[in-house]
């Protein structure tokens, strides 16, 4: 009797096992990937940050011009995506890398982790290249934004206020403790705030930081804590009117009666521009090299702007209606040489931080 | 010495998972550090601990996870005791509720918190934003469910006959609890509560989002340094305090959770009504509901907004990829999620359970006692050590035959089943512990052979607690978020995952479908522990 029990026991363990990978991963047996021992490859691994994202149709379309199976990985913001890149220079974890950004392409080019490409640039997109160093057009820039302040119109408007129009004006006591920004350390758009800083005030930016800090700016994690939490057009209704963001933003604050709430403050912003490579040691170099070229399609580029919020390199391709009317892009942006952030960068970050945390 | 043998021999299999998925990425990343050019210069790695900084950094970390942690133990202990040995209504309902904070994703809760202690927050009077206030009630928001589950399912198997004895010879009920009920409880205290101070020490998300970027901790340091310093020595000199911090601890808990006599009298409570002694505890309760309610209430109600008006419209699109924010819709994310949680969940249990019987078999000799104790600290390990040295270290060092994992899906169950591995060893382990060996030498005897004295002697005993691990590994995998956006694939992403790119996206239907993915996730949650609270098995018989 006892062992008819412990029988049954031991049945209803073995049933439950079963039962459960059924609905497992390691069961689901939807992992067969074409695999390319000796034949020629078969798909491309595109590297990339975790803002990577474009429609189904136009990934579809790759795979159906280029022959390849296109596999994304995506993970981390663009620091991270170098630095995994640099630490695995010896077994690279695919074949092109998009999203390493002007901030960070010094350190991906002089890590010697961007193999040797000869892509044309289409119209327009060459006005974006990195101008350091000799192997600076292995990287193909895809798509540009802007960090800007961001104003609430609509608040300003209730109360009467002017809001400011450039980086002196948000230290101007007028506008004690209406300022968010994400933080330098932790942020990309932070950094580039932090540069566009460096870029006005030369070695004199740390003393411009005291004054913003003593001014009641708010320093927070990320964008989406400064947007969504803090400013007062964002998700959760903040109570901060000034905001670090980008230059697209406005085109997403539409009041639904023909306007947008917000603006983006053009005399404040620093251009980041994200670029794409072929990584040395990439198993299928060919493959990567037709994927670099799609990026540059007008398809792509197109799609660029309503999946990643960024505008397109190619200046012959349409923006979406609300972008033309609402995303101004500023005529000169703050810019700081690559190679002057690429040494400077963690003494500026270092010293930031021993100024904002006092 | 064949004891010991036999001993390494079934610890085999776990402590080779945790070598080829723990101490080798972390090794391969704590190397880069100590060999920066190929040539061993160590210099550099004890030039950091010497910086003020590094100091400060270790300072907080430790302050901050001691009080998140008496919190946690403060409030938990109570609600243990209510919601385990007392007869309420729901009480099954509000187990199953208070382990939703658990999963929620650090970015949301954050979000949420700051949206209650935010300047324009209903709680912005008291002015808590950005401070270490703050943060430890995020980190005690979010552990609490740990104190309450496992010391729970230890009160819930301790014989209420002593107790009974000691209160009918006129002890206080103060007294009983403190010299009758805390002692028997103590290894199962002890256990929570090292846990959710690791847990506290490494969490990232809390100390960012809610300290206002003024407080940097161990794990948030090394966050920086690795992703974006790339100053991979001062990294390995973290990584290194960490090991040597859990390590210290570890042997503190061990040897506060020893107890001369570790066995214990079980026999499963019946719950009973409430009396007029029991009030303040279930006061406690109730407010300690109130405090994990809150910010989950502010998600709820963030989640039906669409515009100024109130709307289902952030669930309905949950079936979409947002304004373009997202690779798969939401609702994939979740069957995915729930796959992954599967899989973590019985990995974790069957390395676990291995581990717990290893660990609490009786000793013979001082030589086997101190084998057996290594054991239970190294599986602790993978709590302490960060998520980003771990995610980095799979990079580097899995990355050749024959461990070339780097692309396999079965990666990020492995990686949130070695997160969950010591809870369901902390949770079980003191069950096993209390088993009198008399008992298996008993069936022994009458001709058992071990896999029946297992079956009939541990696993009736072990089935509650077992549960509650199942559960737990459940929880922790759906809401693990760390190591999996690092190893998880854009097609196979999670939950959490797709709401920290939600949340990052512009625009207000990527906001509310965040918020609305994140109630989402907690409901599910609380379905999954309310149906594994359910589960019985009535061949099992004492249950």
């Amino acid at each position: 009797m006892r062992s008819v029990r412990a029988l049954a026991s031991t049945a209803l363990v073995g049933l439950t096992a079963t039962a459960v990978t059924s609905c497992s991963l390691v069961g689901g047996g939807d992992d067969d990937e074409p695999t390319s021992e000796g034949g020629t490859p078969t798909e491309v691994v595109l590297v990339t940050h975790e803002s990577f994202t474009l429609p189904d149709e136009v990934l579809a379309a790759f795979e159906e011009e280029s022959g390849y199976r296109l596999e994304v990985r995506s993970a981390g913001d663009a620091g991270s995506l170098t630095n995994r890149l640099v630490l695995t220079e010896d077994a690279p974890l695919g074949d092109v890398v998009f999203g390493v950004d002007n901030t960070f392409a010094s350190r991906a080019l002089e890590e010697g982790v961007i193999a040797d490409t000869d892509v044309e640039r289409p119209a327009g997109a060459a006005a974006y290249d990195l101008e350091t160093g000799d192997a600076a057009d292995d990287l193909v820039p895809v798509d540009t934004g802007n960090v800007c302040v961001n104003v609430d119109d609509t608040w300003f408007a209730r109360e009467g206020l002017e809001p400011p129009a450039d980086l002196d004006d948000l230290a101007d006591p007028a506008y004690r403790d209406l300022l968010v920004v994400p933080g330098a350390t932790t942020s990309s758009p932070g950094l580039a705030f932090l540069l566009a800083t460096v870029a006005e005030y030369g070695d004199g930016w740390p003393a411009y930081w005291e004054r913003l800090v003593d001014n009641g700016a708010k320093l927070v994690d990320g964008w989406s804590d400064a947007y969504q939490v803090d400013f007062t057009q964002g998700g959760g209704k903040g109570d901060r009117p000034i905001v670090v963001s980008y230059d697209s933003s406005p085109a997403f604050t539409l009041d639904g009666e023909g306007g947008t709430t917000t603006s983006a403050l053009l005399d404040t912003c620093f251009r980041q521009v994200e670029y794409a490579g072929l990584l040395e040691g990439a198993a299928n170099p060919e493959g990567g090299e037709a994927l670099l070229e799609f990026l540059l399609t007008p398809e792509v580029q197109a799609a660029l702007p309503e999946s990643m919020y960024v505008f397109p390199v190619r200046d012959d391709v349409e923006l979406p209606a609300d972008w033309a009317r609402f995303a101004e892009q500023p005529d000169e942006p703050y810019a700081v040489d690559p190679a002057d952030i690429a040494e400077n960068r963690d003494a500026w970050l270092r010293e930031w931080s021993d100024v904002t945390t006092r | 010495m064949r004891r010991t043998l036999a001993l390494l021999g079934l610890a085999l299999g776990p402590v080779l998972v945790l070598g080829v998925f723990f101490v080798l990425p972390v090794g391969g990343m704590v190397a880069r550090g100590f060999w920066p050019d190929g040539g061993f210069d160590p210099g550099g790695v004890v030039e950091v601990l010497t910086r003020p900084r590094t100091g400060r950094v270790v300072w907080f970390t430790v302050w901050s996870s001691a009080v998140a942690t008496l919190v946690s133990v403060a409030l938990g202990l109570p609600a243990a005791y209510v919601l385990h040995r007392l007869d309420l209504p729901l009480r099954r309902a509000v187990r199953a509720a208070l382990l939703v904070p658990f999963v929620l994703p650090t970015v949301v809760v954050g979000v949420a918190f700051r949206q209650l202690l935010g300047e324009s927050g209903p709680l912005g009077g008291l002015g808590l934003d950005g401070t270490p206030v703050a943060i430890v009630a995020g980190l005690a928001f979010f552990n609490v469910a740990v104190v309450i589950r496992s010391v729970g399912a230890a009160w819930e198997g301790l014989d209420p006959r002593p107790a009974e004895a000691a209160a009918a010879l006129g002890a206080s009920p103060l007294q009983v609890l403190r010299t009758v009920t805390l002692p028997a409880l103590r290894p199962a205290i002890v256990s929570a509560a090292s846990v959710v101070f690791l847990f506290c020490a490494t969490s990232f998300g809390v100390v960012l989002t809610l300290g206002g970027l003024r407080y940097a901790s161990v794990e948030t340091e090394i966050y920086l340094l690795t992703t974006n310093l790339l100053d991979l020595q001062a990294a390995a000199a973290l990584s290194v305090v960490q090991l040597v911090a859990i390590t210290v601890l570890l042997a503190l808990a061990a040897r506060l959770r020893a107890v001369p006599d570790p066995t214990v009298a079980r026999r499963t409570a019946r719950p009973r009504a409430v009396r007029r002694s029991d009030w303040p505890q279930v006061l406690a309760t109730v407010l300690l509901l109130a405090l994990v309610a809150a910010p989950v209430l502010t998600l709820v109600l963030g989640s039906l907004r669409v515009g100024d008006a109130w709307s289902l419209g952030n669930y309905r699109a949950l079936r979409s990829t947002g304004e373009g924010a997202l690779l798969v819709p939401v609702t994939e994310a979740l069957v995915t999620s729930l796959r992954t949680a599967v899989d973590a969940t019985w990995m974790s249990l069957l390395l676990g359970l291995v581990v717990a019987v290893v660990v609490t078999r009786r000793s013979r000799t001082p030589a086997e006692r101190r084998v057996r104790s290594v054991l239970d600290g190294f599986f602790m390990l993978p709590l302490g050590v960060s998520a980003v040295t771990l995610g980095f270290g799979f990079l580097i060092t899995l990355d050749r035959p024959p461990v070339d994992l780097r692309d396999s899906a079965l990666l990020v169950p492995v990686a949130q089943a070695l997160v969950a591995l010591p809870l369901v060893v902390r949770t079980i382990v003191p069950v096993l512990g209390g088993i009198d060996d008399r008992q298996r030498q008993a069936a022994a005897s009458l001709g058992a052979g071990p896999l029946r004295t297992l079956a009939t002697v541990d696993l009736p005993a072990v089935w509650r607690p077992l549960l509650a691990a199942a559960g737990f590994a459940f929880a922790a995998s759906l809401g693990e978020f760390g190591a999996t956006a690092f190893l998880a694939r854009d097609e196979r992403a999670t939950v959490p995952v797709v709401i920290f790119r939600l949340i990052g996206s512009p625009g207000a239907m990527n906001y509310g479908m965040a918020l609305a993915a994140s109630v989402v996730l907690a409901a599910t949650t609380a379905v999954v522990m309310l149906a594994v609270e359910r589960l019985r098995v009535p061949s099992l018989g004492v249950l």
